[in-house]
């Protein structure tokens, strides 16, 4: 049970002069239950190879397996694996249409052909699952602020009851606050439901304190795919693509540089802090 | 899915062509628009044709380019040809079964075909080597004595331009959106065509509300820059004529009077 990529190669517009070679021989595997963090600079590939991991962009060449199963098979249904993976887009609230939230969230379940009362039944849990207030389910959706929107289209994905949630950049145009709560609730879900999550952002300072893996991705190809740890270790070359490794990472090796004996494969707050603490005593 | 559509967007490159004053293009294109319809003979057709081909290759856009583009209007191009083929009295040549074709409808069919696909290539090197913007300030030049007749030329030049700018957008928009619901499920291809309808709200109203929010967006910033229309508004770069705009004048009075004296006398 997993997702397996097989040299994936991905050309736009080809056959015209402005052809671009946006996937190049990727190959990946995606264990189920896995929370993964995809980096990359603006024009990296990174949502693009998120498209390709439902079916919405078909390969220039290579295979995608889904649970053993290659996706590009003639007879394969596409529809249901677009319920097997949830795509959450950029800006997904742009997506809303209906008239009222619920009816909204409604519309993937229903798309499933599900009878009507599993389809409200999955609307309700997963507005709940998200955090979204109930006083609000009957609420135009064009009538909320941006954290709420961004919350009840994230529902409307995880209404379809995906195995894999695959969100693209959940956090884009959200002030910090917002921005927390949103990457606690994926964290929250992940833990409880275990589903496989992939998280898709610029900033390795949203994904760091949340990921079990991160898949660095640069100008189409993957440059690293390691534990964040790992990753990290290479701040030098993350820089030199135009990524940052977080704050601490920088922090502990300026310590270590002045003489401190910190441990600088620490990546989030709280465990710099701890690390610190222990160096000073 | 949407982005294959190339009929008449610009290419960019460089030519004499594309140096040329807009309003040359835009009336040149209309004097070819009518000697088109003045012809009555092949030779006209002809001349048409060695003239196009020399606009073509003096604009550097390869001809590939432009015949993907043709395309989307292939369909049309078919209807009319087999319309104007079975359809047309006169001397049969074939007949099977309730389909005859005549020698009148043969020579009309051939001499439409022709025509369009003349009429069609002739117009979209004008938007190929013309940006949007350089082509509604060409109009808006040329439309000018209209404001004699309270005609809000420069007005209607302007939302020309918004609105060239803006086809680019909104199918990208629409390739978003229907990628999004795609994800959720939807289904746009198949059903009756009241089913295929009604697929089609998810995706028309964020694209309606997009397209709304970008408007509002567009009108603020232009707001915030002082625009007040057209009245005492300067262009950075005004449409001066050049030598080489008056050569290409003359080029198409020559063309124009030969071409016609050809299809119609000869």
């Amino acid at each position: 049970m997993s997702i397996i990529l097989d040299h994936v190669n991905y050309i736009y517009g080809e056959d015209t002069p402005q052809a671009v070679h946006a996937l190049k021989d990727i190959c990946l595997q995606i264990p189920d239950g896995q929370f993964v963090g995809v980096i990359g600079h603006t024009g990296s590939g990174k949502s693009t190879l998120m498209q390709h991991m439902n079916g919405l962009v078909r390969a220039t060449s290579g295979h995608i397996y889904y649970n053993g199963q290659d996706i590009y098979d003639a007879d394969y249904d596409l529809k249901a694996l677009r319920g097997k993976v949830g795509l959450v887009f950029q800006y997904p609230e742009h997506q809303l249409f209906e008239v009222d939230v619920f009816s909204d969230v409604c519309y993937g379940p229903k798309n499933l052909g599900l009878d009507k009362k599993e389809v409200e039944l999955r609307a309700f849990d997963a507005l709940r699952k998200v955090g979204f207030p109930q006083e609000l389910f009957y609420q135009s959706p064009f009538e909320l602020s941006g954290g709420q929107k961004r919350r009840a289209a994230i529902a409307g994905v995880l209404a379809m009851k995906p195995e894999v949630l695959i969100l693209d950049e959940p956090t884009a145009g959200l002030d910090p606050k917002g921005r927390d709560e949103i990457l606690d609730q994926i964290k929250e879900l992940q833990t409880q439901t275990g589903m496989t999550v992939l998280l898709v952002s610029h900033s390795m300072e949203d994904v760091a304190e949340y990921v079990d893996r991160i898949i660095v991705m640069n100008q189409g190809s993957v440059l690293f795919d390691d534990t964040p740890h790992q990753v990290f270790a290479h701040y030098k070359e993350l820089e030199e693509v135009g990524l940052a490794a977080p704050q601490v990472t920088y922090i502990m090796n300026a310590l270590k540089e002045n003489g401190f004996c910190v441990d600088t494969s620490v990546t989030t707050i709280k465990e710099a802090a701890d690390e610190i603490m222990r160096a000073f005593q | 899915m949407l982005r294959d559509i190339t009929l008449g967007q610009y290419y960019a490159t460089e030519s004499v062509i594309h140096r040329l004053d807009p309003r040359v293009k835009l009336v040149g294109t209309i004097f070819y628009i009518i000697s088109l319809f003045c012809f009555r003979n092949a030779w006209g057709y002809g001349a048409a044709i060695v003239f196009l081909a020399l606009v073509i290759r003096l604009s550097k856009v390869p001809f590939r380019f432009m015949v993907k583009g043709m395309k989307s209007i292939l369909f049309l191009l078919l209807i009319t040809v087999v319309f104007n083929l079975f359809l047309t009295p006169g001397e049969v040549l074939v007949a099977f079964w309730k389909l005859k074709i005549t020698k009148e409808g043969l020579v009309l069919a051939v001499t439409m075909a022709v025509r369009l696909t003349l009429l069609i290539i002739g117009s979209s090197i004008m938007t190929l080597t013309t940006t949007p913007n350089n082509l509604t300030d060409g109009m808006e030049r040329l439309l000018r004595p209209l404001k004699l007749f309270r005609v809000p030329v420069h007005e209607v030049a302007m939302m020309m331009s918004i609105a060239l700018r803006f086809i680019p957008i909104l199918l990208e928009e629409t390739d978003k959106i229907m990628k999004a619901q795609l994800a959720r499920g939807a289904d746009f291809e198949s059903g009756n065509l009241l089913k295929r309808a009604k697929a089609m709200v998810p995706l028309l109203v964020p694209l309606f509300i997009s397209a709304f929010r970008r408007a509002n967006d567009l009108a603020m910033a232009m707001e915030a820059r002082c625009y007040r229309g057209g009245e005492g508004r300067t262009k950075m770069k005004p449409l001066i004529y050049r030598k080489r705009d008056y050569i290409a004048y003359l080029v198409l009075v020559i063309y124009l009077v030969g071409s016609i004296a050809a299809g119609r006398m000869l």
